[in-house]
């Protein structure tokens, strides 16, 4: 893989590209972080407290209807998340902003949380539901399948030293991870029959949930999209620093 | 690429263990599952199909290790990296090698481990069949994982960590084809799905091993 020319940045100050530079980039989100928190922090209480206090019980689920306001958005963006990575991924590959990496680094962890919500959470649901805290359902699998896929791609960052080696191997799995990944929902499909119910957000459909727990589960969705978002830009600064520190003290220690 | 092939050959047979580690491997799996589960040969019979694959995917596993690490310890890698043979070819060559050496043998004792696991008759060739098919995937995608890990010391570990994971359709069909073969079904559904699936792998893998290889060896 050779090293890319890096292009001059543009000038034009609204060019999404300008913050691929860490100063900007740092400056970036440091000016929308706190209003991201409060944002994800309101969204969040607002939709499960409205969720968990203010929605009727199911008429055959009883109570246990309201964890899908956990469930859901957490499985959403366990999915989104590996989805960020293989964007974030790409751009490291093509165009070799270390911001990028960083930040696909940065949200590994928090998508193998959100994996472990969503699978915890269904676990809890399907006792009382399905009568069992486990199924090899289609769905179940391929979300444990994703899980594997994380934990493996956080263990190759771990396990190699230099940065940019790291940066590149692990974009290189996560291409190939992603691949796998769709392959192996479909071959799961394939493998068993589901006990899962199908998409029961989608637009075009008519067999979405009943509309009170729509609305509180929408600001839900919002508040675990914001929280990732804040996390990820978090997280990413506090590697971009972790690396400064890490170049300061080489310096340092050379002198 | 001849000599290549030729060259990882010998070395597998003379050094040693190429092909007797991962034959004996996958005979102590079989082995070791009746003490697991108990002797009874109907729920031996009903398990056979997956049992073997498990074993052949596992042996297949073990072996990857030594794929690419003694050619990194030693240059060879380098001098493949330099050489006018692309290194995708060259990935290629060392998967097919290893097959060679691991899959091939595996396929070939399958049959006599079937008898020990009360394989049902109609299961035998099913069996073969969906090994021959389906273990020419897993070397490729192992060089894949052996390529990423190779400049990891005691890599192993973490190379199935990653390997195993993108087994998983492979082994779904493949086992399926053998299970519904054993049990006298149509397997004409999964046996296509493994052979899209070893093709694809065989066409677009060495890519993306060549691209980790090359980030390794920079």
């Amino acid at each position: 893989m050779s090293v890319t020319d890096q292009k001059p940045i543009p000038k034009r100050p609204s060019s999404f590209w300008s913050y691929a530079n860490p100063v900007k980039f740092l400056a970036f989100s440091e000016r929308v972080m706190p209003a991201l928190w409060w944002l994800a922090g309101i969204c969040l209480l607002v939709g499960l407290v409205w969720g968990f206090f203010f929605t009727p019980d199911d008429f055959r689920q009883g109570s246990t209807v309201k964890i899908i306001y956990l469930h859901v958005p957490s499985a959403l963006m366990a999915i989104n998340a590996w989805f960020m990575m293989l964007v974030a991924s790409l751009i490291w590959i093509i165009r070799r902003h270390h911001v990028s990496a960083l930040a696909a680094k940065a949200a590994a962890p928090v998508g193998v949380v959100m994996t472990v919500i969503a699978l915890v959470t269904g676990a809890i649901w399907g006792q009382p539901m399905w009568g069992t805290w486990w199924a090899w359902d289609p769905r179940l699998t391929s979300f444990l399948i994703l899980f594997l896929f994380y934990l493996g791609y956080i263990a190759l960052w771990e396990a190699i030293e230099d940065p940019d080696t790291a940066a590149d191997l692990t974009s290189v799995l996560c291409l190939v991870g992603s691949v796998f990944a769709v392959l192996s929902r479909y071959a799961v499909n394939f493998w068993n029959q589901g006990l899962h119910q199908g998409a029961s957000l989608s637009l075009d459909k008519e067999e979405n949930v009943a509309d009170v727990f729509y609305f509180p589960l929408l600001v839900a969705i919002a508040g675990f999209v914001l929280l990732f978002l804040v996390l990820v830009l978090y997280r990413t600064g506090t590697e971009i620093r972790l690396r400064r520190t890490r170049a300061l003290m080489a310096r340092e220690a050379r002198t | 690429m001849k000599a290549l092939l030729r060259r990882d050959l010998a070395l597998a047979l003379r050094a040693g263990g190429g092909f007797g580690l991962g034959l004996a491997f996958f005979l102590i799996v079989t082995v070791l599952v009746p003490f697991g589960v108990g002797p009874q040969s109907e729920l031996l019979s009903r398990i056979a199909p997956g049992i073997l694959w498990l074993g052949a995917l596992l042996a297949c596993l073990l072996s990857l290790d030594r794929l690419l690490a003694l050619d990194w310890e030693d240059g060879t890698l380098d001098l493949l990296a330099t050489s006018p043979l692309p290194l995708e070819a060259a990935l290629l060559v060392k998967a097919l090698a290893h097959w060679i050496t691991t899959g091939l043998p595996l396929v070939l004792a399958a049959p006599l481990l079937g008898v020990l696991l009360n394989l049902p008759a109609s299961g035998y060739l099913w069996l073969v069949v969906s090994l021959a098919l389906g273990t020419p995937a897993l070397s490729v995608i192992g060089t894949f994982g052996a390529a990423l890990t190779v400049g990891v010391k005691r890599g192993g570990l973490l190379m199935s960590l990653l390997v195993l994971p993108l087994y998983v359709p492979t082994l779904i069909f493949g086992a399926e084809v053998a299970r519904r073969g054993a049990t006298g079904m149509a397997t004409e559904t999964p046996l296509l799905m493994l052979a899209g699936i070893t093709l694809g792998v065989i066409a677009l893998m060495p890519f993306a091993s060549a691209a980790a290889l090359r980030v390794n060896l920079r």
